[in-house]
């Protein structure tokens, strides 16, 4: 068999065996997926969104399919610190891929608070910090969509975690490079975009918004130019790394994101479609970097040849 | 275990209006497969519809797994043009299935239309001749024996909205019905159809203290327990806030269940 290309790709402090990752909120904390897949084949597992305290999540329903996406307004349900660190954690660590803990607060605070939980935790490889979540003590403004507060929250964390720290950006802004920047300046080790786009959908027999909570988050193949988009201009904006995310279905739409400079990227609703979408897209990116005798990822990546 | 496999599709029928019954090859889903559960099937190789569908397993027989679904938008539209020899992504069986009846105890099988599905292959699996299967259906050309997915000789009592098959009313009546002369009471009640269907038969259940066990539907993405997007409010009775149809469910304790929120 000729030789193998090498996947390995280094993501900032972070070693990863592949460039393929799960996203938050859709790949459980792995378990949920082990009956069906070696998750060890996976460059890394980014679990469900962490808080201080567990949290039910929002009435249903929650979920409503769109033209090639859909809507999900989960409301960050979640098992809470202490339970994730004493029932899913034990798990996580003996899996031999790099596992990622997604993390949110309701203050600058708590967003801390959560990181310095974590701290001295066996197993653990980065903290993707989720700055999409509303700031309660301010009006309910998303961190994420505020240079300030996103920096505020992102130094908060870095100065609390004994760990590399990804901040996950939100795309619902006006300029991306201004969170980009704002955030690499407060310590950030490598930036996550993106999260999921805010929209709605209307039961038009009932005249009723299809999700309790009104809006959710858009996601699957109709936000990946966005997110494509929004990737590009972070990698120019920034030097720390960027992993890209949005949209993901196969390892084509993998290599636009690498081509466009993101050094690694998550699957996230195409894990629903399919739930081994991650393995084949590292099986397809082992096939395309055969065919055109590539040795390894790292030359694809950024390779992107823009006038 | 679950599997997710390509499986082959060795029929796909009309069996009543707007209802279609296909079978899976599956050996491994068959094996597997207790009554209650479901499995999630993308309809077709493409972006949209995105999602899979959940469709509850309505009978094993041989290497098949066969699933009874009715035509009521996009995914099952395309479902229903499927043929033999067509190939589907299919992941089963999910969900925790229904629990058994106290030995020796009769059992009562109610349906709501479609809900019929997975309590066929319940009185298949248990025997026919320890249940009454009830069913109810808008009307006479809705209704779905079990014949119509090979079962021969089971009997089913109906009721219609209109009167135009077997009793005219709800399944709720009938299990009135059939309650007030049977002795002893049943051992459990299972039921599956519409809410305020299944809030009749679990509030008739729990009036007389007979365990009743309902099979709920929501939306679904994952099938997994990984999106919590399949989430129903528990009853105060358990320390928790919701239920995931997906993983606790889809059959649960009527009691397990907040039915003010459903
Ligand atoms: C655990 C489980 C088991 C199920 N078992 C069966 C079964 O055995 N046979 C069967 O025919 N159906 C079953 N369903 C319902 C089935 O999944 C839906 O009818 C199907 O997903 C509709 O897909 P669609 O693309 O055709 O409709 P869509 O285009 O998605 O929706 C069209 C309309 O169908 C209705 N609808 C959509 N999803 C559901 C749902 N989950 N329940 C009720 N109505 C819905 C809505 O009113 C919607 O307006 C089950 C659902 C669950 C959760
Ligand atoms: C059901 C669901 C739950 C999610 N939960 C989280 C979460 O807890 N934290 C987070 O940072 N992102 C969360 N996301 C966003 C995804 O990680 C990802 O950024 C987004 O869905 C875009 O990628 P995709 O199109 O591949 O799904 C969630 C997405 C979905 C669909
Ligand atoms: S459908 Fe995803 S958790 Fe139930």
């Amino acid at each position: 068999m000729a030789n193998l290309p090498d996947l390995k790709i280094r993501v900032g402090p972070l070693n990863l065996k592949n460039p393929v990752l799960t996203a938050s909120g859709t790949f459980g904390y792995g378990a949920e997926f082990a009956p069906l897949m070696d998750l060890n084949r996976l460059g890394g597992i980014v679990v469900k969104g962490i808080s201080l305290r567990p949290r039910e999540g929002n009435q249903p329903p929650r979920i409503v399919e769109t033209p090639c996406g859909m809507l999900n307004a989960i409301g960050l349900a979640n098992v809470g610190l202490e339970a994730f660190l004493e029932e899913k954690l034990p798990r996580l660590r003996k899996l031999r891929t790099a596992v990622i803990v997604n993390i949110y607060g309701n203050s600058v605070e708590e967003y801390g608070e959560v990181a310095a939980g974590l701290r001295g935790a066996d197993g653990i490889s980065a903290i993707e910090v989720n700055i999409s979540c509303p700031n309660v003590k301010q009006g309910g403004m998303a961190f994420g969509t505020d240079p300030d507060m996103s920096a505020r929250v992102t130094a908060r964390v870095v100065k609390a975690a004994d760990r590399p720290v990804i901040v996950k950006l939100s795309p619902n802004v006006t300029d991306i490079r201004r969170i980009a920047m704002a955030v690499e300046d407060a310590g950030a080790d490598a930036l996550t975009l993106i999260n999921t786009l805010t929209g709605m959908a209307v039961d038009i027999e009932r005249r009723v918004p299809r999700l309790a909570n009104v809006s959710g988050g858009l996601s699957g193949p109709a936000i990946r130019p966005v997110a494509l988009y929004m990737v590009r201009q972070a990698v120019k904006a920034v030097r720390i790394p960027v992993i890209g995310v949005g949209g993901i279905m196969d390892y084509r739409d993998a290599l636009e994101f690498l081509i466009a400079g993101a050094r690694a990227v998550q699957v996230g609703t195409a894990n629903f479609v399919h739930p081994r979408t991650g393995l084949h897209i590292i099986d397809g990116l082992t096939d395309f970097c055969r065919a055109y005798d590539i040795p390894a990822i790292e030359h694809i990546i950024g390779t992107l040849k823009e006038k | 275990m679950i599997t997710e496999q390509t499986s082959q599709i060795a029929f796909n029928k009309q069996v009543a209006s707007r209802v279609f019954l296909m079978g899976l090859k599956s050996p491994e889903m068959r094996a597997a497969a207790v009554p209650g559960q479901f499995v999630m099937i993308r309809v077709r190789q493409a972006m949209d519809p995105l999602l899979r569908r959940p469709f509850s397993i309505c009978r094993a027989d041989g290497d098949l797994i066969l699933v009874l679904y009715r035509v009521v938008g996009r995914g099952t539209e395309i479902l229903s043009e499927m043929r033999q020899g067509d190939s589907l992504d299919v992941m089963g069986p999910l969900g925790r299935g229904f629990g058994h009846p106290p030995d020796g105890r009769r059992a009562i099988l109610t349906a709501g239309g479609m809900g019929i599905a997975p309590l066929l292959f319940l009185g298949d699996s248990v025997g026919f001749l320890g249940c009454n299967l009830l069913a109810g259906f808008a009307s006479s050309d809705q209704v779905i024996g079990p014949d119509r997915v090979g079962l021969l000789n089971v009997e089913m009592s109906v009721a219609t909205d209109d009167g135009t098959l077997g009793r005219q009313g709800t399944v709720a009546d009938l299990m009135e019905e059939h309650l007030s002369h049977m002795d002893p009471e049943p051992g459990m009640v299972f039921a599956c159809g519409p809410i305020p269907m299944l809030k009749a038969i679990a509030a008739i259940a729990m009036r007389r203290d007979i365990p009743c066990q309902v099979s709920l539907e929501t939306t679904m993405a994952c099938g997994l327990g990984a999106c919590q997007g399949c989430a129903v409010k528990a009853s105060g009775r358990r320390d928790r806030s919701y239920w995931h149809v997906c993983r606790e469910g889809p059959v649960f304790d009527a009691r397990d269940l907040d039915w003010g929120a459903l």
